[in-house]
């Protein structure tokens, strides 16, 4: 190698381009300061700094950016949900999502696939009736359709799924989407780093310092920091956060997990779901199968995967698409879900000053990661709950007026 | 995790059983206030660590007590209820 070049390579003043700036230390003091740079963190600090000009942001991940459940979801995006509050919601963040690409100049391989949710008795089909209705109320494209649509739109598929679940109908909602998770994270991450906002990864918080009620500063692995406001968006690592601050949730965690199949030819346009089989399943823009189930059945802490899960999940695959028998699972994974007992999340402001939370995302929060930055943003300037939350706050338990979201995904209803 | 050990049944495959949460003590319903009751009723401890939970074998309908590290999902013993929590 010519010597030039290796001068070159080691002088600082001639970096490699990268996707997000380094930063040797952090500063000693933030107006705002994110824990968890996934999805819904780098989103809300895109937002503080595109639309409210607030730009003095540090971003701290103890891992590195989108490893934790931005990475690890089956990246479904829809907003057929049940409750008046959640169908506003993410029908918002579905309007978010459909200009991101634009928005980032990344291409997040955003595709409308059109989304299938199978109804195989006479009440799943009733509750089916009921989220078309209230989807259709609030302008959202969702219908109840006949078996021969599914048909039609899954020529595989075995609408008597092995005989013991025939399929009665579905709710069709054309709007659902898939989009590629890392991007996501990486598309909100480039934008807030080049408005300023500082990401450092490698930066576990140890410590949140509250005096008379009041954040003062974060304690990391890398040193102090002052800042009068914290937002936790840390998914399956929120109750250790909470633990910090004394705050008490209804928040659980349990694992989700999920897998992919080997590459096969593109055969599966839809998104196709069913509650009754615990299956839900897409075909990624690599050909791979893209299948999910249910929750692990007890609290865990931890992503170990369970051959259980990929017996249980590929039984049921093969009752509703008998053709797969001869592909191979190529990977599967967990997440740690952080759920709560209505299956809505809990957002926005908390009894201790300047400490806000993000959290409930269960397995239900890849689909927000749009809105969620928004609104959060809105609420860490204005410190008053975005009109669009007031549903999701945390008083809602100690009032006993819970949301009861049953449009969520992967939980027994 | 695959087999969890049950005091009257031994080691059993953990899909033999059902989870019920951790061991909570209930406040006296008549006294507590309704701040107090809404923590009961809705609140958990959701940061992991060495936890007692209530597990239930289900083909024997046998309840009992494990205390479980939830972090490491290693169960470090089991037995039965004792008298009042």
């Amino acid at each position: 190698m010519p010597w030039r070049l290796l001068r070159f390579a080691l002088n600082k003043k001639h970096p490699e381009p990268r996707m997000f700036t380094f930063h040797e230390k952090l500063k000693p003091s933030y107006d705002v300061v994110i824990i968890g740079a996934g999805g819904h963190g780098l989103s809300a600090a895109y937002y503080l700094a595109k639309e409210h000009g607030i730009t003095n942001v540090c971003v701290l991940e103890k891992g590195y950016i989108g490893g934790g459940n931005t990475g690890r979801n089956t990246t479904i995006i829809r907003s057929n949900y049940l409750t008046p509050e959640g169908v506003k919601f993410y029908d918002e963040s579905v309007k978010l999502w459909q200009d991101l690409s634009t928005d980032f100049d990344l291409n997040l391989f955003y595709a409308n696939r059109g989304h299938f949710t199978l109804a195989h008795t006479d009440s799943a089909l009733r509750t089916m009736r009921w989220r078309a209705e209230v989807n259709k109320h609030y302008g959202v494209n969702s219908e109840v359709v006949g078996p021969e649509a599914v048909k039609e739109a899954a020529p595989m598929i075995d609408l008597s799924c092995a005989g013991h679940a025939p399929i009665l109908g579905a709710l069709y909602h054309a709007p659902g989407s898939v989009a590629r998770h890392d991007a996501v994270a990486w598309g909100y991450g480039r934008g807030a780093d080049q408005r300023g906002v500082e990401i450092h990864q490698q930066t576990e918080v140890l410590g949140i310092d509250v005096q008379a009620g009041k954040v003062k500063g974060v304690k990391t692995s890398r040193g102090y920091i002052s800042t009068g406001k914290v937002l936790c968006a840390v998914a399956g690592s929120t109750p250790r956060i909470l633990k910090m601050v004394d705050v008490k949730t209804p928040l659980y965690i349990h694992p989700l997990q999920a897998m992919v199949s080997e590459p096969i030819k593109p055969w599966l346009d839809p998104i196709l779901v069913s509650g009754s089989l615990h299956v839900y399943i897409s075909q990624s823009a690599r050909g791979e199968l893209v299948m999910g189930a249910s929750l692990d059945p007890y609290e865990l802490h931890g992503t170990r995967s369970t051959l259980d899960f990929v017996e249980g999940l590929s039984t049921h695959m093969l009752e509703m698409f008998p053709f797969l028998s001869g592909v191979k699972v190529m990977r599967q994974w967990a997440g740690m879900a952080d759920m709560t007992p209505d299956f809505a999340p809990i957002m926005g402001k908390t009894p201790v000053e300047g400490f806000y939370l993000d959290s409930g995302w269960g397995t239900w929060g890849f689909k927000a990661t749009p809105v969620c930055g928004k609104t959060m943003a809105h609420t860490l300037v204005n410190d008053t709950p975005h009109p669009l939350i007031t549903g999701f706050s945390m008083d809602r338990f100690r009032n006993y007026a819970l949301t009861g979201e049953k449009g969520a995904a992967s939980v027994g209803h | 995790m695959k087999i969890l050990t049950c005091p009257l049944n031994g080691p059993r495959p953990v899909s033999e059983f059902f989870y019920w949460g951790e061991v909570r003590p209930m406040p006296n319903p008549n006294l507590a206030s309704d701040d107090e009751w809404a923590d009961y009723v809705f609140n958990r401890n959701g940061a992991p660590g060495v936890k007692k939970e209530w597990w239930c074998h289900t083909p024997s309908n046998t309840w009992f007590i494990a205390e479980r590290d939830t972090e490491k999902d290693v169960v470090l013993k089991t037995y039965f209820h004792q008298g009042e929590e």
